[in-house]
Formats: structure tokens, C-alpha cells, sequence
């Protein structure tokens, strides 16, 4: 029997790209998507190279000039990743290519973690490009597989949308022999008026393009990626992705359509669905893309009108407003017990112990700077106890919005937060546009060493690379002044007093923009923890300073202060890393690291 | 039991999800359908973590389970045993760890932990059994404060049927091969502590 190994829906994509031939894998991380790629480094290194791209735009040109080298590629971004990287996808469908092409992206329903909670499924549409969306771990690694085969038969790449729910949950997967090993690059095909999309080339691709649409509708007619199963004809659900599994256990006595491809939709398949059922129900989260679709083949739908378009739609919701809208019987409603838990203590993620952006967020909050923020760990200086990153957009944006505020005239002279990862990834561009057009204010580029979000994955500003090579990095500092900024400062971010003053001199600075690089590394990458810190209850005069760096290890203790009537505070041992920044910020001079105060007594 | 449903629960960094990992494993060895779904979010920051874990005789479809309907709450902390609570079913089981960790809205006086005997008190008078164990301070006797989620599987594992071997292959198949030994301590002495408990 067939070995069945239980995998996450990032894993089973690895091994999806690893059974599909894949010989070239590329992406930037990003939640819920970086799994993928570190899976394909750490089992399937031998056949598959794999690198974490600068960008998504640069990870899908790099899988574009594999697929035109002959080498099927596919290519992992997070839900809005993929506006970085469509810019180049929309090429692919005019000029084709070599060998196969995935694009996996995984949507973020819900918004666990991202900035908007968009619908990947209309980037099908706009740039012409067949979806597939898979249910489970074992539809991951099948769709991959197809979707390469089916690359290769119609001349474009084939995108295939997970989503936090299929990326993060783990079920059983047959593992299969890769169907074809990595084919080795061929001689470089010179075809210009294939691979060149100049304008004079690429609108004659337009009715090829077209006419590819009808033979994918064609074959999707009979398409083994559309699962059909009949049971009442009162109710058929039409849905796809892991939102059809909720409807199976939800709506058990429904047919159901799973489509497996979304873009382009087999019409008659639907119709012919259509004519068996009374009530024909569209179960889709978010816009209703299916739904319109089937609206404009002029059937009868409902679907938006019974689920919202926005945020998940789980099992139990699913099944409430399918009561409240008549489709499942009031008795199928559920009524669990209501427990009043009072009001709890939320628990937002904070810098872990150790972290090396602490003592910049303590300052920042401390100084009241107005703060432009990026994308990273550092976005938590949004958070209390410092309230101190007051924007935060897209990738990179926090360097193009400082330059906003510069020439807006706004009398404050303003900070970006913007990490060495994201500073490579959308910062340089708005660095450059500052130091042409003259604007002023502090980029912190706050560097620890790695893309420490998303799990430490590599950049090039480190020596390793994702395949495991030790290369020469690119050091931020020479990069910055080669970009002409006349005051570059570099601090140890664990010395608050050296990052105050680097950043009050930076705040002086009239020409051009500073660079303030605060250098520390991520502790969960140093995993270098020192003795831990303690705190002298005597001396302590619980003034609440030390819990303005908002350390998880510092904890208030019942002893108080008769003066102020307030609590003193202790440090967890456990949590502690001995980071010191608690003791540097502490008026009283309270606290001291364990070996120390041991000695001393 | 024809299914049977888990959740573990805890702070980001503690160590949540290879646990989970593990259970989801033993599951599939033993048997079981199983699928499980992690929401991880800034998993390694602090943030609250939750796992469900499906075991079942027939097919699982959807890998979370509704509210008021998980067996079996591994809680790597107390105020996180609490938060999960209208998930549990009446006849379930909660194995909580004594640990608390302070958040950042507690540290800065926003709003008080709960006190350690109402939050028993709250467990109990909702779920059947309530296990709370010193799950950290015996990681730390073995040696080691990041074997704490074996700890707790060992402690789960010996509320089930299910022979010990399964657990312990399934472990050693989880861990690096230099930290073996001290995370199959870790799971025997887990395993001892519900029994000395259940003793009393």
C-alpha cells in the first residue's frame, strides 16, 4: 500500500513541485505561504534549486527565464504578494513558455496576518490565467502536479490558490513517485516574436489567448478536476477549496459540485448541475466570484444573499445563516453552552525577550516622533505599551510615506521603521527618490539579521543562501552611502543610550534624508541568551519605567511601594535573556543580572 | 470512541505545535482519520496559539471543531486553558500546565491575571476533569524548559488507551535525534504525573 504521511497544504505543494519534475522553486516569504519553500530546501534539495527571491516580482522572472530555459518552475507568495508579483505573471500568458509554471499563492481569509483580506481569484480574470484550488494536503500536491502538465499543454502558467486554512492545517497525503524528474535546462530558445511582448508582437497574441480560454473551458467540461457527487435534488452546493469540505459536513444530504478549477468555469457542466437541483446554493468566502459568474450565464443563485463577503465563513457559521435563510431545517440548529469567562486579559503578540527592535520603540515612544512603519516584526511598536509605528501600508511603503511628510511641508521632522528584509525587498526604490528629491527624516533601518516574521528566512544581507551556500553579503551600510546618503549612523541596538544619540543627530540632519541601521541580532536566530536579570525589590520604587519596554519577562509582583501605592516589579527567570535593556532604562538602578547580584551578595 | 476531538492551546514560542504534530501523528498511527488545523498567527511572539486536532472512524472533512465540542484541552497556560473553555464539552478533560505568563495588558496594569484558585474553580465547575500538572517545573528537573510540550503529552497519553510505544516512536520521530533521550524522560514523566494525580 501506498505510504500516507500526514503533511501541512504548504508541505504537500513541496512535494507537489517535487513529484511535478519542479526544478526551479522561487518566492518571498510571506504568512501563510514560507513553508513551502523551506520544505522544498530541507527534502527535496537534491533535484529542486530553490532560492527566496528579493522580491515576488524578481521570484516570478526567475520562474520565467527556468520555464523559458526548459525547466518547469513554480513560484510561492502570500495573499498580497501577489500584487508584487502580477506584474510580471502577466506576461506569462503572452508569451508562453518552455516548460511548466505554477504560481502558488495563499490567500489570507480572515486576515490573520496581513493588510487587507484580498481575493486572489480575480487576478485569473484580469491577467487571463486558469486557477485551481485545491481542499486539502492531498488536493496540494495532486493540483500542483496537474497544474505543471497542464502549463505545459496550454501554453501558460496555471496559478493554484491555498489559503491559511489548507497551508496550516495537516491531513494525510499518498505519496506518489515523481511523474517526470527535473528535464536539464536546454540552449536557450531565441524566439523574439514569442518571447519578446513588445506591443507589435504581443497583440497578435490576443485571439491566441482567447481561443486558449475556450479550450481550457473545453476541457474543464470533463475535467477530472471537477467532483460531482449527487444525493438530494431539493439543494446542490456549488463551491470550491476548503470552504466545499465545510459544506459536506454542514449540508450532508445536498448534492454538491467541488470545482477544482475556478477560472476558466465549464459551463455546461454547471448547467447541467443546475437543472438537477431545486435550489441552486453558491458557497464561496469573500466576493462572490463564482457567483457572478453563474449570474451571467443566467441561472438562478443564491449565495451573497445568505453568506457574507468578508472574513471566513467556518462550519458553524456556515450552518447558522444557512438555517436563518431557510436551507437547512431550524432543527439542525446548534446551541452550545454559554460560559461567561467575565472579561479576560487579551494576549497581543509582543517582542519576544531578547528582542534587539526594543530599545528603538522604547525611544521612539519616549521622544513622541511621528513614525511612518513597514512590514516586519517592528510592527508590533504599534502595540502598547509604545503606540509608537503610526503607519503601516504595504512593503516598503513606510520610505515613500516619509518622503510624503518631508514635502507636504508638515512641521514635524518624521521616522520610517522599515527592517534589512523589507529594505531590500520595496525600500531601496523610495530611498533612492529621497535622496534625489531632497527629503528629510530619519529611515531606521532596523537590522537583525534576518526576515525574522515570517521565520528567519535568508537575504541578502546574510552570508547564507536558502540552498545552504555561504555567500559574500550586502552590507546595508556601503549600500546606503552608494546611494548617496550623507549621514549614514550605525549603532548596537542593544545600548539604548548609542541609539538615542545616533538618533537625535540623525533628527538634526538637513541635507537629505539620515539612515539611522540599529544592528542586533533576532534572538531567536543568536539564541544567545545571557544570564538573566533580576530585580532588587529594596531598591525598586515601582516608578513603571522597566514595563515601558514592554518585555514579556518583566512582571509586576504583589510587594508595593507605600509612596505611590503601586506594585513593584520582578523578572521571570525563564523569560529573561539578560538583553539588559530593562536595567539600562532603570532610574532607580534596581536591576542587575543574576551572576552579578549573586556576587554582590 | 469513534472521534475524538482535541485542542492545545498556549502562548506563541512554547512549543504548541510540534505537540499537536505529534498528536495529530499518534492519531494516524493508531488508526484514526485525521486532520488538524494550526492558527498560528504571530505564533513566535507571544500571541495566544490554538490547534485542532480530528481524530475519527469515518472521514473528516473540515479540519476545526465547532465550540462546546472538544474531549480532550491540552493548555500549555493557565489564562489560555480559561480562553479556550467554551470549546470543551461537559464530560471532556482539560490537562493544564501550572505556568502562567504575565501579557503585556496585565504587565501594564490594564487588568488583573485571575487568580489561580477562581480559574480552577472556573475549569471545574465546567468540564469533568481538570488536571493541572507542573508540567514546566518538571522540564526544568529534566533539564530543559522547551521539552515542557512533551511533558504534557506524556500526561495527556496516559488518560488513553493507546499503547505507550506509539507515543514514544511518534516522539523520537519529532525531535532531533541528540535531544531523544531527554524528551523520552520527558514523556515518561509527564505520563507519571496524571497517574500520581489521579491517585490522590
Amino acid at each position: 500500500m501506498a505510504k500516507r504521511v500526514l503533511l501541512s497544504g504548504n508541505e504537500a505543494i513541496a512535494r507537489g513541485a517535487f513529484e511535478g519534475g519542479v526544478g526551479v522553486a522561487t518566492g518571498y516569504p510571506g504568512t501563510p505561504s514560507s513553508e513551502i519553500l523551506e520544505t522544498i530546501s530541507k527534502r527535496y534539495r537534491d533535484s529542486i534549486y530553490a532560492e527566496w527571491s528579493t522580491n515576488e516580482k524578481v521570484a516570478m522572472d526567475v520562474a520565467a527565464g527556468a520555464a523559458y530555459s526548459g525547466v518547469r518552475s513554480i513560484v510561492t507568495t502570500k495573499s498580497v504578494g501577489m500584487n508584487v508579483l502580477a506584474d510580471s505573471l502577466f506576461y506569462l500568458p503572452y508569451t508562453g513558455l518552455e516548460a511548466g509554471v505554477v504560481v502558488v499563492v495563499c490567500d489570507d481569509t480572515g486576515m490573520f496576518s496581513s493588510q487587507n483580506e484580498q481575493d486572489n481569484r480575480w487576478y485569473a480574470l484580469l491577467g487571463k490565467t486558469p486557477i485551481l484550488e485545491p481542499a486539502d494536503s492531498q488536493e496540494c500536491k495532486d493540483l500542483v502536479v496537474m497544474g505543471l502538465g497542464l502549463s505545459e499543454q496550454f501554453d501558460t502558467p496555471f496559478i493554484v490558490r491555498s489559503g491559511m486554512r489548507i497551508a496550516h492545517s495537516k491531513s494525510a497525503v499518498v505519496l506518489g513517485e515523481p511523474v517526470t524528474n527535473p528535464l536539464p535546462a536546454k540552449n536557450f530558445v531565441r524566439d523574439i516574436r514569442k518571447y519578446n511582448c513588445n506591443a507589435l508582437f504581443s497583440r497578435h497574441k490576443r485571439p491566441i489567448i482567447e481561443q486558449r480560454l475556450k479550450d481550457l473551458i473545453e476541457y474543464g467540461e470533463t475535467s477530472p478536476l471537477h467532483q460531482l457527487t449527487w444525493e438530494s435534488h431539493e439543494l446542490g452546493i456549488l463551491s470550491s477549496g476548503i470552504v466545499a469540505e465545510y459544506a459536506r459536513e454542514v449540508f450532508p444530504h445536498a448534492s454538491l459540485l467541488k470545482l477544482g478549477m475556478v477560472w476558466p468555469l465549464p459551463e455546461q457542466l454547471i448547467r447541467r448541475f443546475a437543472a438537477g437541483v431545486k435550489t441552486l446554493l453558491v458557497v464561496e468566502e469573500l466576493q462572490p466570484f463564482l457567483e457572478m459568474q453563474i449570474r451571467a450565464m443566467g441561472l438562478a443563485v443564491r449565495g451573497k444573499d445568505v453568506f457574507p463577503s468578508f472574513d471566513e465563513i467556518l462550519p458553524d457559521k456556515m450552518r447558522e445563516l444557512a438555517i436563518d435563510a431557510g436551507l437547512l431545517p431550524e432543527s439542525e440548529r446548534r446551541h452550545p453552552r454559554v460560559i461567561d469567562l467575565g472579561e479576560l486579559p487579551t494576549r497581543a503578540a509582543v517582542f519576544c525577550p531578547g528582542c534587539p527592535h526594543r530599545s528603538s520603540f522604547y525611544l521612539l515612544s519616549k521622544m513622541k516622533l511621528p513614525v511612518t512603519g513597514d512590514i516586519g516584526c517592528y510592527n508590533l511598536g504599534c502595540l502598547p505599551p509604545f503606540h509608537a509605528q503610526h503607519t503601516m501600508g504595504s512593503m516598503g511603503s513606510s520610505v515613500g510615506q516619509l518622503q510624503g511628510i518631508s514635502v507636504s511641508g508638515c512641521p514635524e521632522r518624521g521616522v520610517c521603521t522599515i527592517g534589512d528584509s523589507t529594505f531590500f525587498h520595496a525600500g531601496m526604490p523610495p530611498l533612492v527618490d529621497m535622496v534625489h528629491n531632497r527629503g528629510r527624516g530619519v529611515v531606521m533601518i532596523m537590522d537583525n539579521g534576518t526576515t525574522a516574521m515570517t521565520g528567519h528566512q535568508d537575504h541578502p544581507g546574510m552570508e547564507k543562501t536558502l540552498m545552504g551556500a555561504t555567500v559574500e553579503r550586502i552590507d546595508i551600510e556601503t549600500l546606503v552611502k552608494a546611494m548617496n546618503v550623507k549621514l549614514v549612523r550605525s549603532v548596537d541596538a542593544f545600548r539604548v543610550k548609542e541609539v538615542e544619540a545616533a538618533l537625535k543627530e540623525c533628527l538634526t540632519w538637513e541635507d537629505g534624508p539620515a539612515v539611522l541601521i540599529t544592528k542586533g541580532a533576532c534572538i531567536l536566530v543568536s539564541r544567545d541568551p545571557k544570564p538573566a536579570y533580576a530585580v532588587d525589590l529594596e531598591k525598586c520604587v515601582a516608578c513603571d519605567t522597566c514595563t515601558k519596554v514592554g518585555c514579556p519577562a518583566v512582571i509586576k509582583v504583589d510587594q508595593i511601594n507605600p509612596r505611590n501605592k503601586k506594585r513593584k516589579t520582578a523578572i521571570d527567570p525563564v523569560l529573561c535573556t539578560g538583553c539588559s535593556i530593562c536595567a539600562q532604562v532603570c532610574p532607580a538602578y534596581a536591576i542587575c543580572q543574576t551572576s552579578e547580584k549573586e556576587a554582590a551578595e | 470512541m469513534s472521534a475524538i476531538n482535541f485542542l492545545v492551546c498556549g502562548v506563541g514560542g512554547q512549543g504548541t505545535v510540534v505537540a499537536s504534530d505529534i498528536l495529530s501523528s499518534v492519531g494516524l498511527t493508531a488508526g484514526y482519520q485525521v486532520k488538524k488545523s494550526d492558527v498560528l498567527g504571530l505564533a513566535q511572539r507571544g500571541g495566544s496559539v490554538i490547534s485542532h486536532i480530528r481524530w475519527d472512524t469515518e472521514p473528516v472533512h473540515a479540519p476545526m471543531v465547532s465550540l462546546g465540542e472538544i474531549d480532550y484541552m491540552v493548555a500549555f497556560e493557565r489564562l489560555e486553558a480559561l480562553r479556550r473553555l467554551p470549546y470543551m464539552k461537559p464530560e471532556g478533560t482539560v490537562v493544564v500546565s501550572s505556568q502562567e505568563i504575565h501579557p503585556i495588558s496585565v504587565t501594564t496594569g490594564q487588568i488583573a491575571y485571575p487568580k489561580h484558585e477562581e480559574l480552577l474553580q472556573s475549569l471545574r465547575r465546567n468540564v469533568r476533569r481538570v488536571f493541572e500538572i507542573e508540567a514546566l517545573q518538571t522540564a526544568l528537573r529534566i533539564g530543559n524548559p522547551k521539552i515542557v510540550n512533551i511533558v504534557l503529552l506524556g500526561a495527556l497519553s496516559s488518560l488513553f488507551p493507546i499503547e505507550s510505544i506509539i507515543w514514544e516512536e511518534t516522539v523520537i520521530e519529532f525531535v532531533p535525534s541528540r535531544h531523544q533521550e531527554i524528551n523520552l524522560n520527558a514523556f515518561r514523566a509527564g505520563r507519571r504525573l496524571i497517574k500520581e494525580e489521579s491517585a490522590l
